[in-house]
């Protein structure tokens, strides 16, 4: 039996089953003010907010409802728009849409409202690129978005005395949630209802599950990870960085020590996905989806990560991330093992790191190429190389000869010429919807080179190498 | 006045269709599709499926009673494939089960045997071999022939535009209920309620008076739902007259993105003749639309298209054809400016090509070109209250053009990575329903006893604020508060014969039969109250009776009640039909618009050239509304049009492949805006015009005009690639994706 409060009821669900949360809200509960709009984590209409407790502190996610397993907010607090309405009046981010119009013909707002408050009890420095950013999940096919980001704008001014300490009372206070969020903190605490599954099949955030298998799921055997405690925790030795399996991309972008550690850490994170997918899709879902163009796959690989993988029996054993690809959607993994661990080395003073991405649509797409590289120089010769790509053959390509190439190499436009054929020669791109094979070579090339202009932007420029 | 459902909207509270409260036993409905584009059936299989869990019934073309067309302007259109498919997607049954789940596993159930045929998705291909969905139509003024000789430069050329996924966030949907005596309710998410009613009748072989259909709201419609919500409700009622149950499809967003047509895709040739001084003397054209594999709305999107072929720009010597070819691709659609905008894309292509080998600016070749009051279209109709120049010139001088111009050309000459790129966007937009019988419209009016108002109009509401509107129109017409009125949905019983939301007509046509309607009625109070002030002119207004501009005692409520105890009436039905328009298509000419929109925009755009992607720095426009009676909505109306029309020019790819599968089928792979997409300003004023009587209240028609300031998109971007790649022959492909910004970023000559 699950367990959880959805606005300010307790729901005990005996069986769960494999259903969304976005099916329960809408067709157990009733509650028809969360959209269906394209279920699969692509436009937002049916964000809701979840609450859990973080080392006893109660803290909320924006979350694509679509995408969510439902025994995935056991013990958490859903929050849906009927639950963000106060009574007699309009919350702020509503009245701010309103105000600016922000609506038309009204089918995403109820996203658009969930992920605002969102930001508003989220925020810790609230300002105008955070609160944009926390809509980037939520598609408008109306307005062309400019009243939204006057409302989002206002929002955000509004938040500008938020009291730090006390949140929730703060928010509560200034009208911008209901008062029952006052109590919820508590309530959740003396829940002790344990969810325990051994399926065959592991699902994390769901956020690939559903969107590839939506159907088939229905009637799978899951085995739900998301929540296992052990799973989500980022930790650091000495220059090492080990991620657990369900850490969260949005884990991840606000990591003080990777923020520190890699420059341009936040930018890169925020071409992965949108921030209520961010919030939910799981690190080894990435990576174990297989997909040649995941971009954390290809983050990993030119950090030339270690994953961990173990099994049923709770035996180990450690592989190097790019001996993990065998052939497109072919794992070096045995039917019961998951990826528990993944552990890399961070940048430092002498290796730098980049990451490129281009697709149709600059946020929220997949990439038509995306690749990383890390590069250790000592002086003007590079020491080490760990470059990956993808988009541009069946698996997440490591790119073995480029960097074996590079390596031992002097910085030079001529060896980045001659290392970009050798690239090529790696590459094995097909044509289909993110583009031609002529495309992603030339992509390829385009965003090679990038690395380079990006990293040693005083000895190399774009105009030498085209 | 912002609009009247924001409220309800962001609390969650609008009511659309899947949110309407099932009742008990309703049955869900699943449409079974082609999985081929062409091909004879040669046998299907149901037995597994129907004995499966949950499975109430699979009704195919066999159990229709009474037609198996749907096809509105051509009887070419089965609901349910019978014997043949052409395109996939389309319908050979329909599964109905008790829930959406049990009919999607019985779907995979189902043996269907196809015998291929021959698959054609390009339009000059269907061209080539004579798969035409009618005879071509050609509009022509003056005599090109003859002109050629007078022109100093001659150029020609092809371009091609692709279609356009509308992407409303709702889907399609409808929900039918069975009443007494075979009569039917069905809710659908339809801007066109009299047409779903039409079809209803067609194929249930029932009178319309059987069916009433009930419209609440949209979750968008853009055009996706003037005839491709029919089929939907259709299936529903028909289900529902079999079982005697409620029946309900909401869609999924994939079965909606392959079922239903799009933007129509163009291909067109070009030939344009200048004089010395950049008169354009001369210009031929010849359109291919891709209509897909049935008529839809084809016929009139095409003739949309010849109207528009000359946009904002005098040509004395025009020679315009269009042809509509049959492909095997889903039956393409209406979507906001329903063949204009691709009609305008092929002249501006000639310009910018004309003005890139001369070695002018664009903007000289347009500027010189823009129509005046009394100049003669291609189509027969003589403009008059013109305001192309007027916004041309409103625009380049209130964001000061010249300075931007400038600008960007020091900026591109000190960089190399990254270079900016300029177009202006002149437009000239027809109101009125091409087809001049559909230019009608009718509204109802009932005052209670109480004072409370209703009311009903043929318009159907998706978020463009036509009730909003309509209430403004109630509220200023007979002097009372918001709170007094109601605007009801839209439904059959109410309204009969209406014509669908569309065309950018919607507030003007039912806004004045509305107006007429509250007219009769204030006639009629005002004679009540007459009767207590003879010989004063009265007036109503601030929920009063003003007897000679003096407050009297009389408030709306005593008002009403002495007009109900007087027995005088307190409904109105009202009919208006578009004076003055006509058209002859035997001669093709004559005055179809009621009136023409006019607009100017400034784009400007930042190539990333290393990597071929693209920001829009701004949008300038500078906007014909007439009398804007709502400039809220009316702004949001050109924000709205110009990013989906931005949309269409750069980031929104639909890719059938050769055997006409639809490959960007899910939001995964097909790109809309979102909000980093869209230009960092959008800056827009209002022209001061006198605005048009025909225009409810002035204020003219703002749905569909704004989006073709989105063409200026593409050549902004095209301005930017040449800024970088100067010398190369670059083709006219919208949209200019990424991809094809880097293509062109790296052709070598």
């Amino acid at each position: 039996m699950i367990q959880f409060i959805l606005n300010q009821q307790v729901i005990h669900k005996q069986n769960p089953g494999n259903t969304t949360l976005l099916d329960f809200i809408r067709y157990d509960e009733n509650l028809r003010g969360t959209k269906i709009g394209c279920r699969e984590g692509d436009c937002g209409a049916c964000t809701v907010l979840i609450g859990s407790l973080k080392e006893g502190k109660l803290e909320y996610i924006s979350a694509t409802s679509c995408l969510t397993p439902l025994p995935n907010v056991h013990g958490k607090h859903v929050v849906t728009v009927e639950g963000l309405n106060l009574p007699g009046k309009l919350n702020q981010a509503q009245q701010a849409m309103v105000d600016c119009s922000g609506t038309q013909c009204g089918f995403c707002t109820p996203g658009f409202v969930n992920s605002m408050s969102g930001y508003a009890l989220t925020s810790k420095d609230p300002n105008l690129e955070g609160a944009i950013s926390a809509i980037d999940g939520n598609i408008c096919r109306c307005t062309g978005y400019k009243s939204i980001e006057r409302a989002t704008a206002k929002l955000t001014e509004q938040l500008q005395n938020k009291d730090q300490k006390h949140p929730i009372s703060w928010l509560v206070e200034n009208d911008f949630i209901p008062e029952y969020f006052l109590q919820i903190e508590d309530r959740l605490k003396d829940f002790n209802l344990k969810y325990n599954t051994e399926g065959e099949i592991p699902i994390g955030g769901g956020t690939d599950l559903y969107v590839q298998k939506h159907d088939e799921l229905h009637d799978m055997d899951l085995n739900y990870l998301f929540d296992k405690s052990l799973l989500n925790r980022i930790s650091f030795e000495g220059s090492w960085c080990t991620l657990k399996s369900a850490v969260t991309v949005s884990d991840l972008i606000t990591n003080d020590t990777l923020l520190e550690a890699i420059p341009n850490w936040y930018n890169y994170l925020k071409l992965v996905s949108s921030t209520p997918i961010r919030n939910i899709g799981t690190i080894a879902g990435n990576l174990a989806n297989g997909s040649p163009i995941g971009d954390f796959t290809i983050l990993l690989l030119s950090l030339n990560a270690k994953i961990k993988l173990t099994n049923k029996e709770n035996e180990s054993r450690q592989l190097p991330l790019k001996e993990f690809y065998l052939g497109y959607k072919v794992l070096n993994k045995t039917e019961d093992e998951i990826i528990t661990e993944i552990t890399f080395e961070l940048p430092n003073s002498e290796s730098q790191f980049n990451f490129e991405k281009v697709c149709k649509r600059q946020y929220l797409d997949i990439a038509s190429v995306n690749t990383a590289f890390t590069i250790k120089t000592k002086g003007n010769i590079i020491i080490e190389a760990h470059g990956a790509m993808g988009g541009v053959g069946p698996i997440p390509k490591y790119l073995s000869k480029t960097c074996e190439f590079l390596t031992n190499k002097t910085l030079s436009t001529e060896v980045i010429l001659e290392a970009e054929q050798v690239l090529q020669s790696e590459l094995a791109p097909i044509s289909d919807a993110r583009g031609t094979v002529e495309y992603k070579r030339l992509l390829a090339r385009q965003l090679f080179f990038a690395h380079f202009i990006m990293l040693f932007s005083d000895t190399i420029k774009m105009n030498d190498l085209i | 006045m912002i609009n009247i459902d924001a409220h309800n909207h962001v609390k969650g509270k609008s009511i659309y269709l899947d949110d309407i409260q099932e009742l008990q036993g309703t049955l869900y409905a699943l449409p079974f599709d082609a999985t081929v584009a062409h091909a004879k059936i040669s046998a299907i299989d149901y037995t597994q499926a129907i004995h499966r869990t949950g499975i109430i019934r699979i009704i195919t073309a066999k159990d229709i009673p009474g037609e198996n067309q749907i096809g509105g302007i051509l009887p070419d259109e089965p609901l349910f494939a019978d014997g043949e498919v052409h395109f996939r997607g389309q319908v050979i049954a329909l599964i109905i089960g008790t829930s959406e789940h049990h009919c999607r596993q019985a779907a995979k159930l189902i043996k269907v045997t196809y015998e291929e045929l021959p698959i054609i998705t390009d339009a000059r291909e269907a061209h080539a071999q004579n798969k035409l969905i009618m005879p071509p139509r050609s509009f022509s003024l003056g005599n090109t022939t003859q002109a050629w000789e007078e022109c100093a430069h001659v150029f020609e050329g092809r371009t091609d535009v692709n279609g356009q996924e509308h992407l409303y966030i709702e889907t399609q949907g409808a929900y039918a209920r069975p009443k007494e005596d075979g009569s039917i309710i069905v809710s659908s998410s339809t801007q066109g309620p009299t047409a779903v009613q039409r079809m209803v009748a067609r194929v249930l072989g029932i009178a319309m008076h059987k069916i009433e259909i009930d419209t609440v709201r949209l979750g968008g419609g853009f055009g996706g739902k003037e005839d491709q919500a029919t089929p939907w409700a259709v299936m529903v009622a028909l289900a529902t007259q079999i079982l005697h149950k409620p029946v309900k499809m909401a869609m999924h967003r994939m079965d909606d993105m392959r079922m239903t047509g799009k933007r129509h895709p163009y291909s067109a040739d070009f030939k344009i003749g200048l004089s010395k001084d950049l008169k354009i003397l001369a210009y031929e054209v010849t359109h291919y639309q891709n209509a897909g594999a049935a008529a839809d709305l084809s016929p009139a999107v095409m003739e949309r298209t010849l109207f528009h072929s000359t946009n904002a720009y005098y040509i004395p010597n025009v020679f315009a054809k269009a042809f509509s070819c049959k492909t095997n691709l889903p039956p393409n659609t209406a979507f906001r400016g329903f063949g204009g905008p691709q009609g305008k894309f092929v002249i501006e292509a000639a310009i910018v090509k004309a003005a890139e080998a001369l070695g002018v600016s664009p903007a000289l070749i347009q500027k010189t070109n823009l129509v005046v009051d009394g100049n003669e279209l291609s189509y027969g109709q003589i403009l008059q209250q013109t305001q192309a120049h007027p916004t041309w010139n409103a625009c380049m001088d209130s964001f000061d053009y010249e300075a931007q111009k400038e600008r960007i050309k020091l900026f591109n000459e000190s960089n190399s990575r990254y270079k900016k790129g300029l177009a202006i966007q002149p437009i000239c937009f027809g109101i009125s329903f091409t087809n001049t019988m559909m230019n009608h419209a009718r509204a109802l009016v009932h005052i209670y006893h109480d004072g409370s108002v209703v009311v009903s109009t043929g318009a159907v509401e998706m978020g463009q604020g036509v009730n909003t509107k309509m209430l403004q129109i109630v509220t200023q017409t007979l002097g009372i508060k918001p709170s007094r009125v109601r605007i009801e949905s839209t439904n059959t019983l109410r309204v009969a014969n209406t014509s669908p939301t569309a065309a950018s007509a919607g507030a003007d046509l039912n806004g004045k039969a509305l107006q007429m309607a509250c007219v009769a009625l204030l006639e009629r109070l005002k004679a009540v109250a007459q009767k207590e002030y003879t010989d004063q002119i009265i007036e109503l207004k601030e929920e009063m009776v003003f007897a000679n501009e003096t407050k009297t005692e009389i408030t709306w409520q005593d008002l009403i009640m002495k007009a109900f105890v007087q027995r005088v009436a307190l409904s109105e039905n009202s009919h208006y039909a578009t004076p003055t328009i006509h058209y002859d298509k035997s001669k093709e000419k004559g005055h179809p618009f009621a009136y023409h929109v006019y607009g100017t925009s400034i784009h400007e755009v930042t190539v990333d050239c290393l990597k071929g992607t693209y920001n829009f720095d701004s949008v300038n426009i500078v906007h014909d509304f007439g009398k804007s009676m709502n400039p809220t909505i009316d702004n949001g109306q050109i924000e709205g049009g110009l990013v989906q029309g931005i949309g269409w020019m750069t980031l929104e790819e639909i890719i059938y492949n050769e055997q006409g599968r639809l490959v960007s089928n899910a939001l995964s792979t097909y790109k809309v805006p979102d909000i980093y997409s869209v230009p960092k300003e959008i800056n827009i004023k209002h022209l001061e015009t006198e605005g048009h009587e025909l225009a409810i209240n002035k204020s003219k028609a703002v749905g569909e005009p704004p989006l073709m300031y989105g063409l200026g998109a593409y050549f902004a971007i095209r301005d930017a690639v040449k800024a970088f790649n100067p010398n190369v022959e670059l083709a006219v492909n919208a949209p200019y994706t990424p991809e094809k910004v880097l293509m062109d970023l790296y052709r070598r000559r």
